[in-house]
């Protein structure tokens, strides 16, 4: 199968969307979406509230699935495979394809073992290895210099950034190839959200990066690509600096330029 | 309207707004007051009668007959402590388990909306009911009353109590939270034992608290299943002496040493309960 991207994003396609519908029971939420998301570079999601920008996000690691009345249709090619296919088992889905929520989701137990947690669904680590997971993961995080003296305390003592960072660093801790962002910074000061954004520049170098955001702005910083979602149609996608400076669609000029949304 | 006239009305506005205010505190400090005031009554009646009987021989010597000079609650006290704790033990498990169903699996499927209903039937039963029905099953087939039989009507009480808690402490989780524990690739059972439960560990342990005081004072469960025992048993096949039942023959009777031991043993009661809602509100608070 050709996983190439088309003209305007010549990298390779890590996650590509094929006539993909949605339904939450018998409201369409999106139509017919088609997009390649390339490798190893930041995708923004924009679009006002109830586009399906969040919706499109989550059939990338089917979180829909915990609501029976939901489902989807079409393609969803991850490398090339069809992760709407049922025979694929949606945890080892799920461990390449790591997700990060709007509201810091700290475990109800210690910073270590909020870490630890996920790795040890995957993977048997002895302690020296786990320890040395652990560290790492907080290191990518930006969260190690915070908390390297108190590993041992609840995660859910951190301030809001701190637990957002956390929930990154349990994220990339079992090693995914993809990180979906549900608007990671939503709940953040603008030192936190600060943090994060200089943290999802770092990751892309690893990670191929979804971000849906509200905040055009973020989306203009610290993304390599984006689409515009309206009333759950992708409107318009392309690289960020093409799309922001000339959009191609009236309206995504209207949007962007703050006329309208 | 002129500005002198817009601050008129916002004056007289305010001033009717005080006047409410003032009666609503009132009435509801009036409200405190009322209960308050029995319940302190209550906890110093028992205090002055409890304490003026207590000694150390209610704690080693059995209930005694009548118009004896010595004898205390130590059967009572041991077939209490052994007939809660065991009733704890079952009811605990199978209320968190189908407080669990309830609000993780069973949410809208008929099972859980049928389970639902008639766990909230069974919470607001009167416990001589319960007592009654393990009467007709287990004690009149059995053709003894038996320190099992109270126990089980112990257990049936406790268990609505923990399946509601724990069931309502579930759904307050954010869903947020089960989400996370998904996106990780989180098996759905282990999403249960160690996130969700885990976060509501302090809550749950406060309902189970909150069985355990309600279970010690029951009568009525007791009357008809362990009924009484002027011996000390541990054998769960006789029947069992308990404070409750032991308080209620012995207050309704006209010998003195009887009625002391009574108000003794309310004593006991009473500061345990005391003890256990004061013990279940440092659990919850330290989970803030």
């Amino acid at each position: 199968m050709d996983t190439r991207v088309n003209t305007n994003t010549p990298e390779r396609a890590k996650i590509a969307v094929r006539d993909l519908n949605f339904y939450y029971g018998g409201f369409h939420a999106l139509k017919r979406i088609n997009l390649e998301l390339p490798e190893k570079k930041v995708t923004a999601f924009i679009g006002p509230s109830g586009c399906g920008k969040s919706t499109l996000l989550r059939t990338f690691n089917r979180m829909f699935e915990l609501y029976p009345e939901q489902r989807a249709e079409g393609e969803i090619l991850l490398d090339g495979e069809n992760i709407l296919n049922n025979k694929l088992d949606v945890s080892l889905i799920r461990a390449k394809v790591g997700m990060v929520f709007q509201k810091p989701t700290p475990f109800p137990m210690s910073i270590y073992d909020n870490i630890a947690f996920g790795v040890k669904l995957f993977e048997s680590l002895s302690r020296v290895e786990m320890d040395e997971r652990v560290e790492w993961a907080l290191k990518k995080a930006a969260l190690w210099n915070e908390v390297k003296d108190k590993l041992d305390q609840s995660g859910s003592g951190l301030s809001g950034g701190q637990q957002q960072r956390l929930c990154i660093a349990r994220g990339i801790a079992i090693k995914p190839e993809v990180l979906l962002l549900d608007e990671p910074c939503s709940a953040l000061d603008p030192i936190s959200t600060g943090k994060i954004e200089e943290l999802i520049q770092e990751l892309k170098s690893d990670y191929t990066v979804v971000i849906v955001t509200h905040n055009m702005q973020q989306a203009a910083r610290c993304s390599d690509y984006t689409a515009y979602m309206y009333l759950g149609d992708l409107i318009e996608f392309g690289p960020t600096s093409e799309l922001f400076t000339k959009p191609k669609r009236k309206d995504t000029e209207d949007y962007i330029t703050g006329r309208f949304g | 309207m002129s500005l002198a006239n817009l601050d008129a009305g916002r004056m007289a506005h305010h001033r009717r707004r005080k006047a409410v205010n003032a009666v609503a505190l009132a009435l509801a400090l009036g409200a405190m007051a009322f209960g308050v005031f029995w319940l302190i009554w209550i906890l110093l009646e028992t205090v002055r009668l409890g304490l003026g009987g207590l000694a150390l021989s209610v704690f080693t010597e059995m209930t005694p007959p009548p118009q004896a000079e010595t004898g205390g609650l130590a059967n009572a006290i041991f077939g209490s402590l052994m007939m809660v704790t065991l009733a704890t033990l079952i009811g605990t498990p199978i209320g968190i388990m189908a407080g669990v169903y309830l609000a993780e699996y069973g949410k809208d499927n008929l099972l859980g909306r049928v389970t639902r209903f008639l766990n909230d039937i069974l919470l607001s039963a009167p416990s001589i009911v319960i007592g009654l029905f393990i009467y007709a099953t287990v004690v009149a087939r059995s053709k003894t009353f038996s320190g099992f039989a109270g126990v089980l009507a112990l257990a049936l009480i406790v268990i609505p109590v923990v399946i509601n808690t724990t069931q309502n402490m579930l759904n307050l989780i954010p869903n947020a939270l089960r989400e996370a524990a998904y996106a990780l690739g989180t098996p759905k059972w282990k999403v249960i034992s160690a996130i969700t439960l885990k976060s509501v560990r302090a809550g749950v342990l406060t309902g189970i608290l909150l069985a355990v005081a309600r279970i010690s004072g029951e009568t009525a469960p007791l009357l008809f299943t362990a009924l009484s025992n002027q011996f000390w048993t541990s054998n769960l096949g006789e029947p069992m002496a308990s404070l409750p039942v032991t308080i209620f023959k012995f207050a309704m009777s006209p010998y003195e040493n009887w009625q002391k031991l009574a108000w003794a043993g309310v004593f006991l009661i009473t500061m345990g309960v005391l003890l256990l809602n004061v013990a279940a509100r440092v659990f919850l608070r330290n989970k803030h």
